[in-house]
């Protein structure tokens, strides 16, 4: 028992020390399920010799632990909440790297005939008339924030028994609505990597209104002298390279390309 | 350097409202063998407990010729059930020795002397709790004797024990007595207080009633109480 | 039902592949909770012992605390270790948010209570039996907790089992303050979480299944050796 302790011990601290250089970065679940980091953070370790470790947490997570400085930068992808991190000092910068879009999914008997809607706003409107399920995150994230946009902007104000605000990740929501045979607005990356898909199927998509921007804010070293502040901007000028933009255009799941570089 | 006389001014244990004992005086020399006689609840135990220290007093006090911490170290305390720890035998008689600092070996010899001596040689590697009730009361006796004990005191030892246990703990305590071990003890058992006491302390209602050499005592007791008590009548 | 089989099979399929990110997470899972209930076990045993034996003042509140506290949800546990070990937090400097070392200091937090109230319940009993014997022999304040320690030590085993089920088991906690990390922070339970999400239940309950495992193995690991040490005895 000792010995079996004691080796495991030292199997945490050789894991603290495997790599030379170490930063971490808080980053959405949604893009985490994409699959996507699994294919840069080796490239990086290789190119950079630079480990990075990610925080899989919710936009709004993300954000409070690069406030907090217990992360060295962050990828999320909500606008005014990034702009107003970089107003407020946290980031010196905000860097856009790359977008995916968001995708409406449904049972596939399709109660409120959201397939042949035309624009996004006109299928949210018809699930609220339908009084159709809908599952909402409800926590704050970059995918909720885009939610309340679009029902902002279909000029409906989803509530009553029909709209469930969940309160949970991308995964355990897609769950929740597979489970109940729900309209829920997911990113494609989810959506294509999600194994629980039950009854439901993608209805709506292509509106340019449902693109999503990710991000890239290297902490403010000003504020939290303790930050990678040069390991962030090594990151930084890679997630920009030529490299990274043949690795993110160049991804694909179930034969479908999910993300579209778009760094400057 | 000895604890005796040891002496108790005006005693009382008083414990929810109700004075258990006292407030009695008393005085104890440093030999021979004190019986403690008196009906169910005198306050028989409460008053061994008392002089043992280990009963907290509401007032009074009790003074030993010896510094306390040196007295109550050289004093010994038989339960009428018996502590019986979750140990072996040997380890149970150990345990006081364990507690001081004394060598490994000096432990052993003494625990082996004594379980002789109690007649527990026999269990010594045995868990403690499979011995039968007289083993058990013999156990405790043995555990008290390691100490080698200046005092020795024993609160009904031999109370739910069958004749041959009895005759047995008896025994050993005439060999203590005979080598000059102070011995106090509380009793119910009239044809024990008679053949082990040399003086007798008669307790009725938390006070000393009778106090005197035990062949006074059981031929011309001088009190209506003692007497009554004698007899085998009830008394209240 | 189907979820079931192919979970076993997937726990299955694990076990035998020998999966090296299974063994590693199943060793980090296995070195951060020992750790925990070693050190939870060194406070919490003696704490225990010593609201058995003691009456002072506020014993009973103190014992009331801790029984609420058993019930402490180990998010809220999570959420004041993670405010105070972060950056901006009071013990910041450190540096430890996001290591194995405060998933230890969390698991530590959620298990002394439930140690500590089942050491006193257990130890009450025995020191009620002890207690004439242990203040007639004039022992001091160690003396009385090292001879109920030990004499109670099986009880005191089984206590400390409880808290290594509750920690292992844990995940609320651990997933705030270690944040999950591949390769680093992430144990079998914050895995199981994860793959739920992405709503790969087979190998959340292939991993699951794997967890159970352990528990189980562990138990009888423990209790074999503690039996075989004290045949024929108490």
């Amino acid at each position: 028992m000792k010995h079996l302790l004691v080796g495991a011990i030292a199997l945490i601290a050789m894991a603290g020390a495997a790599s030379a250089e170490q930063m971490k970065m808080a980053v959405t679940t949604s893009f985490h399920n994409s699959g996507l980091a699994e294919v840069l953070l080796p490239e990086i370790q290789k190119d950079l010799d630079l480990e990075v470790q990610l925080l899989v947490v919710g936009t709004g997570q993300a954000l409070k632990l690069g406030r907090a400085g217990d992360v060295d930068a962050i990828l999320v992808h909500s606008r005014s909440s990034e702009e107003a991190f970089v107003a407020e000092g946290f980031a010196p910068h905000r860097r856009e790297i790359m977008y995916n879009d968001f995708v409406l999914i449904g049972p596939e008997a399709d109660p409120a005939g959201i397939a042949q809607a035309e624009r996004a706003t006109d299928a949210l409107r018809q699930i609220s008339d339908a009084n159709a399920p809908f599952v909402s995150r409800g926590d704050d994230s970059g995918t909720h924030k885009k939610e309340m946009s679009l029902w902002m902007a279909a000029e409906v104000a989803p509530s009553g028994d029909w709209y469930r605000e969940v309160g949970a990740g991308m995964g355990a929501s897609l769950n929740t609505a597979a489970g109940m045979g729900a309209y829920i607005l997911s990113d494609r990356a989810s959506w294509l990597n999600f194994a629980n898909k039950a009854d439901e199927v993608l209805l709506f998509a292509g509106d340019p209104v449902l693109f999503n921007q990710y991000a890239y804010l290297p902490v403010n070293q000003d504020k939290h002298p303790h930050v990678q502040a040069a390991l962030a901007a090594k990151l930084e000028e890679w997630l920009t390279s030529d490299r990274a933009k043949e690795l993110i255009n160049g991804y694909r799941l179930a034969d479908q390309q999910l993300f579209t570089f778009n760094a400057k | 350097m000895s604890m005796f006389p040891i002496h108790a001014r005006a005693i009382t244990v008083r414990r929810r409202g109700r004075d258990l004992i006292g407030p009695l005086d008393l005085s104890l020399e440093g030999q021979g063998v004190t019986i403690v006689i008196g009906p169910n609840g005198a306050g028989k135990t409460t008053l061994l407990r008392a002089l043992h220290g280990i009963e907290r007093l509401s007032k009074g006090e009790i003074t030993y010729a010896s510094p306390r911490p040196e007295a109550l170290a050289a004093q010994a305390f038989v339960f009428q059930s018996p502590v019986i720890m979750r140990r072996t035998v040997r380890e149970n008689m150990a345990y006081p020795l364990s507690l001081r600092n004394m060598s490994k070996s000096e432990i052993s010899s003494r625990v082996d002397e004594v379980a002789e001596r109690v007649g527990l040689t026999f269990a010594l590697n045995r868990p403690a709790r499979v011995l039968s009730g007289g083993e058990r009361q013999k156990l405790a006796l043995g555990r008290a004797l390691t100490l080698r004990p200046e005092l020795l005191f024993l609160d009904e030892p031999c109370a739910s024990l069958d004749g041959r246990a009895t005759r047995e703990i008896e025994d050993v305590l005439n060999h203590e007595i005979s080598r000059g071990r102070r011995i106090i003890m509380s009793t119910h058992n009239m044809g024990q207080a008679r053949r082990l006491a040399q003086d007798v302390l008669f307790i009725h209602k938390g006070q000393i009633h009778e106090a005197a050499p035990a062949d006074q005592f059981f031929t011309a007791a001088s009190t209506d109480a003692a007497r009554a008590f004698l007899n085998g009548d009830i008394v209240e | 039902m189907g979820e079931l089989w192919e979970g076993l099979a997937q726990a299955v399929r694990l076990l035998i592949t020998f999966d090296s990110d299974l063994v590693e997470i199943t060793l980090r899972s296995l070195a951060v909770t020992c750790t925990a209930v070693v050190i939870a076990s060194a406070i919490a045993l003696p704490l225990g012992a010593i609201l058995a034996m003691r009456r002072f003042k506020y014993r009973r509140l103190t014992i009331a605390i801790l029984n609420a506290l058993m019930g402490l949800p180990p998010v809220v546990v999570g959420l004041i270790v993670y405010v105070i070990f972060s950056r901006s937090g009071p013990l910041g400097v450190l540096g430890l948010l996001f290591t194995p070392t405060v998933m230890v200091i969390a698991q530590v937090i959620i298990i002394v209570p439930l140690i500590a109230s089942i050491t006193q319940q257990a130890l009450r009993e025995l020191w009620s039996d002890y207690r004439d014997l242990l203040i007639s022999l004039n022992t001091t304040i160690p003396q009385r907790l090292g001879t109920l320690l030990w004499d109670g030590r099986r009880a005191l085993l089984t206590a400390s089992l409880a808290g290594f089920g509750r920690a292992i088991g844990e995940v609320g906690a651990i997933m705030i303050v270690g944040g999950n990390i591949d390769n680093h922070t992430r144990v079998l339970t914050t895995a199981i979480a994860l793959e739920t999400g992405k709503g790969e239940f087979a190998m959340a309950l292939g991993l699951g299944f794997i967890l159970i495992a352990l528990a189980i193995a562990v138990n009888i690991a423990i209790h074999t050796l503690s039996h075989t040490e004290q045949e024929g005895r108490w």
